[in-house]
């Protein structure tokens, strides 16, 4: 596969349609996916209720992680304090058991609520990448104020660019806007950015003059 | 389809758009601080600094400083950690039990409540530091670490022991989930930056956030299931501090009665202290199109409600200790509403009991002045509550001859003061550099509860048509 990779484009194009509604956004995502055009990706200032089926999204993952985690805590906890209590020093303390259940209790919940949601957020942050020095890919910086950008990735269609325009706007977009990515874009390197941030200064921004 | 009730008002008033949500919110991390807020700021240092004076004395010199003495060995110090953890609580109910009953008018006073949490259980958490008197050796009897003394480990049957699971487990996870809310709409301002430092400092915090829909479908994942693990978690947390005082044989503190009359007293104080800094932060960054006096009212409900379940914890608490047939259970009682501390007793019964049933009069209600004033009352309520249960059942023990009469010292109310400066400087510094209300969370819910859409009262009929 060498040759193909070597072939390959590795700048990226996008068309983006762009939605100040949420309810044309479902309508007008439900008509480009009818024209069998493959949407890259949906970016919302706020979360869509009902989006994920109008793009054919399946339930999140991240509660069977939560329990799993969860239950690693309720071992953890219940493991260490019958090894602590009943095990390495075992004392009598108001006359109890040394391994007294009822008394293990908060500890164990508290453990596991303590694994379960840091188990979670660790799995939210791995699985969609989010960390402190990350450079994100913007498509429009419009996204996280007030529009919804419905973003389609050219070579992963075989309509031409003015094609899904046109279904762009039939589809009720605002606006249709075209974004290009370059191989340095679509990986970015951290310290380039922050370079790049103090030569240029700030060079995009979504604040209103 | 959407029922719009006739009872309810539109959560965003003043025919606001997406992008004056983000204007008006965004708008003030952006801004230069206000000279109010300088001053607000340079008052709780001066309070932090000056309290921070006496503490560091006291843990110079030891807590002999405090009033303290061989009766009365838990005063202030566990009193001031009760009451800061009670006042925590409502962040977490607001955030956590309001989500999972779908309560969307918590989308414009959560983050604040959360802050709150967060800041308050941090002042709270001093006071266990500080009373060990050694603090530096701390972690050896708190931690599950062995220690140099022999490989003595941590006794997991003591309540004390439950707390610091509790506490560290709800700290943690309070900031967690805070931070989790918060990441959106730091995304927000780091695409309106407009300097190097703002891009930066708010791109680090957003992790790199864009918004696609497919990690908001994971977001509203998360936020559901860290919302189902805090609210057994805030009701546990409250429920084991108030087995320090349960698991005890201490006439006064041995009843079973304790878990759900502390959880509801914490609601009771949390409510009240999310009102007195809502109140403040609506008028100083003129919220009032997003935390509107149906908001107030709301909170103002429940204080209302949590008030009176306190009210009848009381009279219960009465109640059994006649029933029980102990005497020692039933001086007790009639110890604290008649003995020395009586002025305590009837403090704490006129502010937490009698003064929120002024709550059933919507006037009240939706009064700003009174709601101020109302939240204050409270929380000097719950404060003498926290004093009455504890001091009360102790000073005058079992042996007459060491009946004593507990007198706070000035480094008692100093190290009290400090934990105030804590608290307010975090929250000043809160409310200047992090966006107070949910950005993300309120334009979410501005389509469906705006004046438009209530004007009205309609219910839209379209079965198909999702509002």
């Amino acid at each position: 596969m060498a040759h193909i990779s070597n072939t390959m484009e590795v700048d990226t194009h996008y068309i983006l349609g762009v939605y100040s509604d949420e309810d044309d956004l479902k309508h007008g995502i439900d008509h480009i996916r009818e024209k069998g055009i493959s949407i890259y990706e949906v970016f919302n200032p706020y979360p869509v209720h009902g989006l994920e089926k109008n793009l054919g999204y399946g339930h999140s993952w991240l509660p069977k992680a939560a329990f799993m985690f969860g239950a690693l805590g309720t071992t953890c906890a219940i493991t260490m304090q019958t090894g602590m209590m009943g095990g390495l020093w075992p004392m009598i303390i108001g006359g109890k058991p040394f391994i007294s259940i009822p008394d293990f209790v908060p500890v164990s919940f508290e453990m596991t609520v303590l694994f379960s949601a840091f188990g979670m957020v660790g799995s939210f942050l791995v699985s969609q990448d989010l960390k402190p020095y990350k450079v994100p890919r913007i498509f429009d910086r419009r996204s996280t104020d007030d529009k919804h950008i419905v973003a389609i990735d050219l070579a992963k269609n075989t309509l031409s660019e003015a094609e899904i325009k046109t279904v762009l706007q039939e589809a009720g977009a605002e606006e249709v806007n075209r974004k290009d990515f370059t191989e340095e874009e679509n990986n970015p390197s951290f310290f380039k950015y922050l370079g790049d941030l103090f030569k240029y200064g700030v060079r995009s921004t979504s604040r209103p003059k | 389809m959407q029922i719009i009730s006739d009872v309810r008002e539109p959560l965003v008033t003043g025919d606001k758009t997406y992008h004056d949500i983000t204007q008006d919110i965004a708008g003030r991390v952006e801004d230069n601080p206000a000279p109010l807020w300088w001053a607000a700021m340079a008052f709780a240092i001066t309070l932090l600094i000056s309290g921070g004076w006496f503490l560091g004395d006291m843990l110079w010199n030891g807590i002999g400083r405090w009033g303290l003495n061989k009766t009365v060995q838990w005063a202030w110090d566990i009193t001031n950690f009760v009451w800061w953890v009670g006042i925590g609580h409502a962040g977490t109910l607001i955030s956590a039990v309001l989500l999972l009953f779908r309560q969307k008018w918590r989308t414009a006073i959560n983050r604040a409540a959360e802050a709150m949490t967060i800041f308050a259980v941090i002042c709270a958490a001093v006071w266990p530091i500080v009373h060990m008197g050694r603090p530096w050796l701390g972690a050896y009897w708190v931690l599950p670490i062995p220690n140099t003394f022999g490989s003595l480990w941590v006794n997991f049957n003591s309540p004390l022991l439950w707390d610091v699971f509790a506490i560290s487990t709800y700290f943690s996870v309070s900031l967690v989930f805070w931070f989790m809310g918060l990441v959106p709409d730091f995304a927000t301002i780091r695409d309106r930056a407009v300097t190097k430092f703002g891009r930066i400092f708010y791109g680090a915090l957003s992790l790199g956030w864009v918004g696609g829909a497919k990690a908001w479908v994971h977001y509203e994942a998360l936020s559901l299931i860290l919302a189902g693990l805090s609210t057994p978690l805030v009701l546990s947390v409250h429920t084991i501090v108030s087995m320090d005082f349960a698991t005890s044989v201490i006439p006064g503190w041995h009843t079973t009665i304790f878990p759900p009359y502390f959880v509801a007293g914490a609601i009771f104080s949390g409510f009240a202290m999310v009102l007195t800094l809502m109140i403040i932060t609506r008028k100083v960054y003129k919220l009032q199109h997003y935390i509107t006096l149906e908001h107030i009212e709301l909170m103002n409900i429940i204080i209302m409600v949590t008030g009176s379940i306190v009210g009848i914890a009381y009279i219960t608490e009465l109640f059994m200790a006649w029933y029980s047939g102990v005497p020692y259970e039933q001086y007790c009682f009639i110890n604290r509403a008649t003995g020395d501390y009586w002025w305590a007793y009837w403090s704490m019964m006129t502010c937490n009991v009698i003064s929120p049933q002024v709550f059933w009069f919507k006037k009240v209600r939706t009064s700003i002045v009174l709601t101020f004033i109302m939240s204050i009352i409270v929380n000097i309520g719950m404060w003498f509550e926290r004093f009455v249960i504890i001091v009360t059942s102790l000073h005058n023990d079992y042996l007459p001859s060491s009946w004593t009469y507990f007198e706070p010292t000035l480094w008692d109310v100093m190290c009290y003061v400090f934990t105030f400066g804590l608290f307010f400087t975090l929250f000043f510094l809160f409310a200047k550099f992090f966006p107070v209300i949910n950005m993300a969370e309120v334009k979410a819910v501005l389509k469906s509860s705006n004046h438009h859409v209530y004007k009205n009262r309609d219910t839209i009929k379209d079965p198909f048509d999702v509002v």
